[in-house]
């Protein structure tokens, strides 16, 4: 335990450290913010077991709202991403209430058709800007103190985010709520038969979850100062879903792992396609940059039957299995 | 003039008729998922890439080898098929002892591993595949200019919807696949090879969607996007309709076309997101859907 919390504590330096690091902050900060975005979605997938194909709704949906409340509607920074989330809870609210009264198979179908139509309502609203989507937005300064036009600022203010959020889950998933989404994932008639309103319990997941895609998703629009479609569309939600499945799902950790992998695949995998093809000189690799969508599909075909685990749950089910080893002995 | 609510009554019925053409596309796709998750449990994401694979094996067929699109009606579903069979033998067999999500997930793979492919051979801009000889032209009814192809299409489409459904109901194979999906293992205990029965079914589920690629590609640009578009609404018709019953399935489908295009009449904002709107207030009545039973 002491040993987690000495690997947390490093963790939260590193972040700090990063700008002084040279790594390219707005990089750093597209990746916590994905991470965050994963995190809120394992909470569902992970803890609850419910497969949500529309979380990328959460994400634009608040991206979309904060920016039109910061740009349009002159509100600060901090009332904008408060917004956002709001927005985002009220959408989580309505999905989630239409999706839980089906399950399984069919609760996936549900929130990608609702997301859909999500996407749809973006397409064609007037304040979104349509296929352009929402530029410009200014960031401002939170809470009249702290200038976010500094990507310095911005970024300490992203980690904070953050890690209020990942706090949030890590709060949320060892508690005795947590503890009974657990038991709603393992054995739901056992659940009902103890007595527990699953319904509520999957739906009140369903809108924290919400509420932190979309906290991540206003934190994205105030990194790009701008909310565009390909937040919303079902790609995304995909991507979520990958992410959780390459870090491991129902663990912590796993999600931030996966967000980062999936985001340096994405900035890097055409100088890995550039490289193939100048060793194996098969023009073809060139334009792996172009269709990171081959890669993610195929990692996707992989993870799903050969790593279900994802990094962290191999890695945990290897230690374990270590430890059973030595005790033996 | 005659007009319908104030539209004239032609570009009424026009509008009418692309939506029974959609609904046609919408009843075969939503007919395969109901068969392969029948047996297979299985929501096969891919249908979508499939169908897009149907579309363009069309074109290739003419482009590259001068199969005429009749030719390529026949033999584009069977390479479809046999695709398929190699999906499922080398890929989805392996999750059946699974949760249904990771076959979900594992076809939500496949799609954007073949979008990607085509993307990167084809570009994301349409292909353009002319109207076979035969069909092209219009036929004047007196009260309506119908264009031959599009009235083939749903033809078509019925033909083969309710020659599946024949199949199943109706045949001794139709009744062992119906077994099939109720108890398995006695099936197999009965001496049916059933391992077999799910790959050719899920096969006959995909050449379905290869079918409907065909007869789509004179009217839709042939793009590697054209089916994940199309695949979602199938989903909320699957979600609608309920996948308990075959006839269902067909009904849902060409039923949920006619409402789209008479959206696109009266408020056109509103025809890309009418059928998730029907899907919500459905879930809302009568959750199992309007043919489903609940589990």
């Amino acid at each position: 335990m002491n040993r987690q919390a000495l690997g947390y504590i490093l963790f939260v330096v590193f972040l700090a450290a990063i700008p002084v690091l040279g790594i390219y902050p707005i990089f750093a900060m597209k990746i916590m913010c994905y991470a965050l975005f994963a995190c809120a979605f394992n909470l569902l997938l992970g803890y609850t077991g419910l497969l949500s194909f529309g979380h990328a709704a959460f994400l634009g949906g608040a991206a979309y709202a904060s920016g039109h409340a910061i740009k349009a509607w002159g509100f600060s920074p901090e009332l904008g991403i408060l917004y956002g989330v709001a927005i985002a809870g009220v959408m989580g609210v309505v999905m989630g209430a239409l999706a839980i009264r089906r399950s399984g198979i069919y609760f996936a179908m549900i929130t990608m058709a609702l997301s859909q139509m999500v996407y749809f309502f973006f397409l064609q609203a007037k304040f979104t800007g349509g296929e352009d989507g929402l530029q410009g937005v200014p960031r401002g300064t939170l809470f009249g103190l702290i200038d976010l036009k500094n990507d310095l600022n911005l970024y300490y203010v992203v980690m904070a985010i953050f890690i209020v959020g990942y706090l949030i889950i890590w709060r949320t998933v060892h508690s005795p709520f947590g503890q009974v989404l657990k038991a709603i994932r393992e054995n739901e008639p056992r659940a009902i038969s103890l007595g527990y309103d699953v319904e509520r319990f999957k739906l009140l997941a369903f809108v924290l979850s919400a509420l932190l895609a979309g906290l991540a998703g206003s934190a994205k629009m105030l990194i790009f100062v701008s909310a565009t479609l390909s937040d919303a569309t079902w790609q995304m939600s995909g991507l979520v879903i990958l992410m959780t499945l390459i870090g491991g799902m129902g663990t912590l950790v796993g999600p931030v792992i996966g967000a980062f992998i999936v985001v340096l695949l994405e900035n890097k995998v055409g100088d890995f396609g550039a490289a193939i093809a100048k060793h194996t000189g098969v023009e073809w690799f060139q334009r792996l940059g172009e269709s990171v969508t081959i890669v993610i599909g195929l990692i996707f075909v992989i993870c799903v039957l050969a790593f279900r685990r994802g990094l962290v749950g191999e890695l945990n089910a290897w230690l374990e299995k270590r430890k059973g080893i030595s005790t033996q002995a | 003039m005659i007009t319908i609510f104030g539209i004239p009554l032609q570009a009424f019925l026009g509008q009418l008729l692309l939506g029974l053409v959609n609904g046609s596309f919408y009843a075969i796709l939503s007919l395969g998922l109901a068969v392969i998750f029948g047996l297979l449990n299985v929501i096969n994401f891919a249908h979508g890439a499939l169908y897009m694979f149907g579309a363009f094996l069309a074109w290739m067929g003419l482009a590259y080898f001068d199969l005429n699109y009749w030719v390529m009606l026949a033999l584009a579903p069977i390479i479809v098929g046999l695709f398929g069979i190699l999906i499922e033998k080398f890929l989805l067999k392996h999750l059946y002892k699974l949760d249904h999500l990771y076959g979900l997930l594992l076809t939500f793979g496949i799609t954007l591993l073949m979008e990607g492919l085509f993307r990167s051979f084809y570009g994301v801009s349409g292909q353009p595949y002319s109207t076979p000889e035969a069909l092209r032209g219009a036929t004047n009814l007196g009260f309506m200019v119908l264009p031959n192809y599009r009235a083939w299409v749903v033809v078509a489409s019925v033909v083969v919807c309710f020659a599946t459904w024949f199949v199943i109901e109706r045949t001794r194979l139709g009744a062992l696949l119906r077994a099939g999906t109720e108890n398995p293992r006695l099936v197999e205990a009965f001496g049916v090879n059933v391992p077999l029965m799910i790959t050719l079914t899920y096969a006959f589920g995909v050449a379905l969607a290869g079918f409907a690629g065909v007869l789509a590609a004179p009217i839709l640009q042939i793009s590697p996007l054209m089916g994940s578009n199309l695949i979602i609404v199938v989903f909320a018709v699957v979600v609608i309709g309920g996948m308990g019953s075959i006839l269902g399935s067909i009904v849902t489908g060409l039923g949920l076309g006619l409402i789209e295009g008479l959206t696109k009449v009266f408020w056109p904002e509103a025809s890309s997101t009418v059928v998730f709107i029907i899907m919500a207030i459905v879930l809302l009545l009568r959750p199992a859907g309007l043919f489903g039973k609940e589990k």
